[in-house]
């Protein structure tokens, strides 16, 4: 269970992207946090495994405060925290064993996972996860001979081998085709359901949300202003949310005319590549 | 971007006209600078000099053709040398490199201090040309090899150590993100998603600078610190350009085989 409490983030630049966020998130529900580029989703989940450090407000995970954590106790804390990321982030040039084996670097010294001599139950788990993701035909495929389909389910399966008590997903679906964006979401909801995970996603799509998510939670400004049921969206609540739009046409035609744009935009804004 | 409007039409130019004027008038100066400089050079030089220069170079190049084959057997042991004083000096270089490039890059360094110190290692060692490392080097630890790949060490390390630190800071971020969202430790992070980014430029930088340092060591032999140059600047003095011209296809055989190890290792780690 995550619980954040009075989260706020003000970056160098004076910008204001948490502000005192309470949230907390029980083992096993899958949270959707949607928002307009620049609400503070990305921020939040990074706030929470500290690779963003949040300027006040507490992060306890499963009761332990993790908010100050330095050192060892940082990387003990992060070990519980999958990160799945919007452009994968594989490690290109390594194969998809040794991406997935990286999940389970906090449980292992430095030399032994520089010869790549992980334990025996860890190269099993390997196995046992890239069977569930279905890519046990290309263990020794170099990350970038993927397609970004394959890709993103290595970064599941890397998420999962650090047997996570959480898991954060930014825009998993971004870079990615309607049907491949469906499969990915299945995934990730059943492993969670699997393994009893906590889980926030960031998500642009809305409807994709709401067709797999238990709970949504709206940001706006770095202000939570809605958390509620996928159905309680209603335009009202979207508008509170994005802003004044025809939200009554049907989410088909969104799809078509919204969404290359919103990929671009949120692309360009997190720096990464569309 | 200046944007005015003529007859109801917006016209759009590249450059306001007085920043335009401004810029020819820069270019106007560059070129009264290029001939004062070639004035001044004139000035300097004994054109007399040049009517015959054609005769000059095809008379030396007469007495090179054909080289002195003879020799070639005596100049094997300081080509193998030479090679050696390249290769050994190079791994040396890197060895030192490596680390160095690892403190002084932006987005891996431990700590700013230690940035400074690594970026002031990396600036002295590029400073000074392998030559002249091997005349301080040759007055201080004697003539020979060793001074030779102390001197070629020395230079790398500047090399090696910018060109690396540069491919470092270049890297993706995203993959150095995730692997520390995993709870690894700083070594394990640079191992897993630093390292396996730069391998390529890593591979490509070493052989690289190991085929410059094959021709830098040619020369190292004029200040004694061993090698093929010592055989070169002896036939030189003894005006025996058939030798001079022996030592040249050598040096230029050599070359081309190092040209040819480079290109097949980069190739080979991409």
């Amino acid at each position: 269970m995550l619980e954040l409490k009075g989260l706020a983030k003000r970056y160098a630049t004076g910008d204001l992207a948490l502000d005192n966020v309470d949230l907390i998130v029980p083992a096993g529900q899958v949270l959707a946090l949607i928002g307009p580029s620049g609400a503070g989703k990305s921020t939040l989940i990074r706030c929470v495994n500290r690779l963003v450090e949040p300027t006040s407000g507490t992060i306890k995970l499963d009761g332990d405060d993790i908010t100050k954590v330095r050192g060892n106790r940082l990387r003990q804390a992060r070990r519980q925290i999958g990160m799945i990321f919007q452009n994968y982030a594989l490690v290109e040039r390594l194969s998809v064993m040794e991406n997935v084996l990286s999940g389970r670097l906090a449980y292992v010294g430095f030399w032994r996972s520089y010869f790549r001599k992980f334990p025996q139950s860890d190269i099993a788990q390997a196995f046992k996860i890239l069977e569930r993701v279905g890519l046990e035909t290309m263990i020794d495929k170099r990350g970038d001979a993927l397609s970004g389909g394959q890709k993103q389910r290595v970064g599941i399966a890397r998420a999962l081998m650090q047997n996570p008590k959480l898991l954060l997903v930014d825009e998993p679906t971004a870079s990615l085709d309607p049907k491949t964006s469906r499969q990915i979401m299945r995934l990730i909801c059943e492993l969670c359901a699997e393994q009893n995970l906590a889980t926030i996603i960031n998500i642009h799509d809305v409807a994709l949300a709401q067709q797999f998510v238990h709970r949504v939670v709206g940001l706006r400004a770095g202000a939570i202003v809605y958390d509620g049921p996928p159905e309680g969206l209603t335009p009202e609540i979207l508008t509170t949310i994005y802003g004044e739009e025809d939200w009554t046409t049907t989410h088909k035609d969104n799809d078509e005319e919204d969404k290359p744009d919103n990929k671009g935009v949120e692309a360009a804004l997190l720096g990464g590549h569309p | 971007m200046p944007t005015t409007t003529e007859n109801n039409q917006p016209i759009w130019m590249r450059r306001t006209p007085a920043r335009q004027y401004a810029i020819w008038f820069m270019w106007f100066l560059g070129v009264m600078l290029f001939l004062l400089c070639f004035k001044v050079v004139s000035d300097n030089t004994i054109w007399e000099f040049l009517t015959d220069a054609h005769v000059q170079a095809a008379s030396l190049i007469g007495r090179m053709v054909p080289p002195d084959w003879s020799i070639t057997g005596s100049l094997m042991l300081p080509l193998w040398d030479t090679i050696n004083i390249a290769t050994v000096g190079t791994a040396l270089g890197v060895f030192i490199a490596f680390p160095l490039a690892f403190l002084a890059a932006r987005n891996t360094t431990p700590h700013p201090a230690l940035r400074a110190f690594a970026l002031s290692v990396i600036v002295s060692s590029r400073s000074i040309n392998a030559l002249i490392w091997a005349i301080l080097l040759v007055t201080m630890i004697g003539p020979g090899l060793l001074a030779g790949m102390i001197a070629i060490a020395l230079r790398s390390i500047g090399f090696v150590g910018k060109l690396l630190y540069e491919a470092i800071e270049e890297i993706q971020p995203t993959p150095v993100e995730a692997i520390t969202s995993t709870g690894a430790g700083r070594m394990q992070v640079l191992a897993f998603s630093v390292l396996p980014q730069i391998m390529p430029a890593f591979a490509g930088i070493t052989v690289y600078r190991w085929d410059i340092n094959i021709r830098e060591s040619t020369t190292l032999g004029l200040v004694g610190a061993g090698g093929i140059g010592l055989q070169m600047n002896a036939a030189i003095n003894n005006l025996a350009w058939a030798q001079v011209a022996t030592v040249f296809v050598l040096i230029f055989g050599t070359v081309i085989v190092s040209e040819w190890v480079s290109a097949k290792v980069r190739h080979a780690v991409i």
